[in-house]
């Protein structure tokens, strides 16, 4: 057990700036620039811890705890992922929910802490993410109960581990794969449903929440979010990986490709279409919701035809 | 007088000058007739206020009427029957405190002169009401733009009104203008809008020519064409660069982006500024065309006509961005041609002004420019104009560097100006018509000058295309206008 939960830290440590890295590269080729250094967040991170942060008049300790707060959610779920495709730090019976709950934690620190300032961009901001992330909760929930459904197991590593025999079982997988992609892009603010790289506050989902923190308080936001990709990306490998739950270094390390593979997809998607409309974009996690309703029904059918 | 802008002298007795009501009256008339404004403007003549009118007739002919009225009387309002004519009259009252009776919406327009200390208690409209909330943007913006405070008033995400609220860069360039010499005005000129100093400077220019009968061969005017095309190209590239940034296009944004350095290297290699200042000057152009000179001219816009195509299909096929810009920001015809807008703006709305098209001789005549008309009036629609404007722009250039090569003609001495004269020259810019009047007095000093960016105009455009949108949609509305800041604010 003792190699694994080391290696497990070695990854949560190393590949949050490895992907957020990846990323950026992947955008800075596709718009025929050479692009930052890999690791450019760690020195924007030690950058920003050696500044100190400003706070506005009008905040309270709401808005100074919000961003520690966001890190350490974001650490706990990245305690249940399967970060490198097989057991977790921890794991028990229904942690996805754990999962969910420590992201929603997270968000609302963050969106308090955005209301905090009194700013009305910060506000428009709140309202967006708790309307995005009121939609994106049913999704994640369907797909995990679908695969658990399909798997039999309880917790979230075992779950994601599908033995794919025959039809119904592969249209979960797929349907899973979708939507867990949206709920990826929506949860780490990337397109087209939030433009990381905008500087206009008034189109802004995620970044106008954090646009009143500076410092390490920026810097913890940063480093949250990283982790949060991260956790997504190998909730999204474990499900493609053929090996996922055996712990050994080839699947570890396919896994670790897998989730540059998905960060070099998110990072093209970005750079070769545009930014959806805001009224647009719960549409688009609808089709997650749906994704998750089909793997759902086909989890159901498989489960009632099975002798 | 051959020029290839549109240039109006006139001796000022020989323009009608009624009293205040006969001259309400004509302006009526007139614009029930299909008069089009070009400006209006007043300036203090000892106690009373000297008031000018420029009209633009349906034949294209050039109109001025003028009236004194005294400022405690003043006159009454035009605006409500004629919309165009707010900014005007706006404009009017703060530069001369004239009485502009039962006007509607008389709040300053820059702030300028003593006022300006008063720019915090600005009226905003308000709209009260529970699910009413009030968006303040600026005048600091996040991104590295000028100044400009934008109040919302938004029903949730909707944007119910918008009210802007300009004048954080008035520098007083029309009373600096009367403070030099003349002759030697150009450099301030340039910087009256810095993403315009060459339609600014050639309005300049052609003022000043106009009243000291100073006439320029052909080359010069086909120079001067040149570098104003150069600019528009430029900045279509650099607005097109900003959309697609704003939309979140990354391909356009760096390509465009990219594209616009050629073009504004292109400029520099011409005149030693890559925003076109030093290129013109009163009496000819700063700018030469050596042999080898030419030939990197002419590399360089057969780079853009090669690679701008490219990324035109890829900007113009990518659903997304349709997705984005389509129907967003809509001006219908009947909104722009009530608010008089002009330009770009106008154009993609389906109004075909565009001085160039107008013009009697000079290089336009020569060579002539499509002009390019775009009836949907939305975002896309306005992009989609500027990418055929470019082309169209391009095109011409590349006939016209063939058919004058040769831009060796020394610059022409202006004489002294002739006393008593208007002269008043309207220059297509890329983002509409410059407008530049002077006034001379019984000496030839310079008694007025005028100056009109088409921003001053346009900016009420903004203001009505966005209302009923997201407000998470004006970001690219205000880009898709592209006004200046500055050259409203002067």
């Amino acid at each position: 057990m003792m190699p694994v939960r080391l290696a497990n830290l070695a990854a949560l440590l190393v590949m949050p700036l490895v992907l957020t890295g990846v990323i950026n590269r992947v955008k800075s080729l596709w718009s025929g620039r050479k692009g930052p250094p890999l690791f450019q967040l760690a020195f924007d991170v030690v950058r920003l811890l050696r500044k100190s942060s400003v706070y506005s008049s009008t905040t309270t300790p709401v808005f100074r705890i919000a961003p520690y707060v966001l890190l350490l959610t974001a650490a706990g779920s990245a305690c249940v992922a399967p970060l490198l495709g097989s057991t977790p730090f921890v794991s028990f019976p229904f942690d996805f929910v754990w999962l969910a709950y420590v992201w929603g934690l997270g968000r609302m620190a963050i969106m308090l802490a955005a209301l905090d300032t009194g700013s009305s961009f910060g506000g428009m901001g709140a309202a967006r993410e708790a309307t995005f992330s009121t939609l994106l909760e049913p999704a994640l929930f369907f797909i995990v109960g679908a695969l658990s459904l399909l798997t039999g197991k309880h917790t979230l590593h075992e779950a994601l581990n599908p033995h794919l025999d025959g039809g119904p079982a592969f249209v979960v997988w797929v349907a899973a794969l979708v939507a867990l992609t949206i709920v990826l892009q929506v949860e780490t603010a990337r397109m087209p449903v939030d433009d990381p790289a905008t500087h206009l506050e008034l189109t802004m989902v995620h970044e106008v929440m954090v646009l009143d923190h500076s410092g390490p308080d920026l810097a913890a936001i940063q480093v949250a979010s990283a982790i949060k990709f991260f956790v997504g990306a190998s909730i999204i490998a474990t499900l493609l990986n053929p090996w996922a739950g055996s712990e050994t270094l080839a699947a570890a390390s396919l896994n670790v490709a897998i989730c540059v593979f998905v960060a070099i997809l998110i990072g093209t998607v970005e750079s070769l279409i545009a930014r959806l409309k805001l009224r647009a974009v719960p549409q688009y996690i609808v089709v997650a919701i749906a994704s998750g309703v089909v793997a759902l029904l086909a989890a159901a059918w498989r489960a009632g035809g099975a002798p | 007088m051959s020029t290839s802008v549109i240039v109006h002298r006139m001796n000022v007795c020989d323009i009608p000058t009624h009293n205040p009501n006969a001259w309400r009256d004509d302006l009526t008339k007139r614009f029930r007739d299909g008069h089009r404004i070009l400006t209006l403007f007043g300036r203090r003549d000892h106690d009373r206020v000297l008031i000018t009118a420029v009209l633009q007739a349906q034949d294209r002919s050039i109109v001025l009427s003028r009236s004194t009225v005294t400022p405690e009387f003043g006159y009454h309002e035009l605006t409500s029957e004629f919309p165009a004519l707010h900014c005007f009259e706006r404009e009017l009252h703060e530069q001369t405190g004239v009485r502009i009776a039962a006007h509607a919406w008389l709040k300053p327009i820059r702030y300028e002169g003593k006022t300006q200390s008063a720019m915090n208690e600005y009226p905003f409209y308000k709209i009260e009401g529970k699910e009413v909330h009030e968006v303040a943007v600026g005048p600091v913006h996040a991104g590295v733009i000028e100044p400009g405070s934008f109040r919302f008033m938004c029903l949730g995400e909707q944007v119910h009104h918008l009210e802007i609220q300009l004048g954080y860069q008035h520098r007083g360039v029309e009373r600096r203008l009367l403070e030099r010499e003349p002759t030697r005005l150009t450099p301030l000129v340039e910087t009256i809008a810095g993403d315009t100093s060459i339609a600014h400077a050639w309005a300049y220019c052609s003022t000043l020519e106009s009243v000291s009968d100073c006439e320029l061969d052909i080359e010069v005017e086909a120079a001067r064409a040149i570098a104003l095309e150069l600019e528009r190209v430029a900045m279509h590239l650099a607005g097109l660069s900003g959309l697609a940034a704003d939309v979140g296009f990354l391909q356009g944004a760096t390509t465009y982006g990219r594209l616009r350095t050629t073009a504004i290297n292109t400029t520099m290699r011409l005149c030693g500024s890559r925003f076109g200042r030093g290129a013109l000057r009163p009496g000819g152009v700063a700018m030469r065309l050596p042999p080898d000179l030419l030939n990197e001219v002419r590399g360089n816009l057969n780079l853009l006509r090669r690679d701008l195509p490219i990324i035109n299909e890829c900007f113009l096929a990518s659903q997304t961005v349709q997705h984005r810009l389509r129907s967003v920001g809509v001006l219908t015809e009947a909104q722009a041609a009530e608010l008089g807008l002009v330009g770009m703006a106008a154009r993609a709305s389906g109004i075909p002004i565009d001085a160039r098209q107008e013009v009697k001789s000079g290089a336009y005549k020569v060579l002539p420019i499509p002009v390019a008309i775009i009836r949907d009036g939305d975002c896309w629609g306005r992009a989609r104009l500027r990418i055929a404007e470019m082309d169209a722009s391009l095109l011409w250039l590349s006939t016209i560097l063939a058919l004058y090569p040769n831009w060796d003609c020394p610059r022409k001495r202006i004489g002294s100006l002739a006393p008593n004269q208007i002269a008043f020259a309207l220059v297509e810019g890329w983002r509409g018509e410059v407008i530049h009047c002077l006034e001379t007095g019984a000496t030839g000093e310079v008694v007025h000058y005028k100056v009109q960016d088409p921003s001053f105009r346009n900016w009420m455009g903004l203001a009505i295309a966005v209302r009923g949108n997201e407000i998470s949609d004006f970001p690219i509305c205000n880009k898709s206008f592209d006004l200046s800041y500055c050259g409203n604010d002067l």
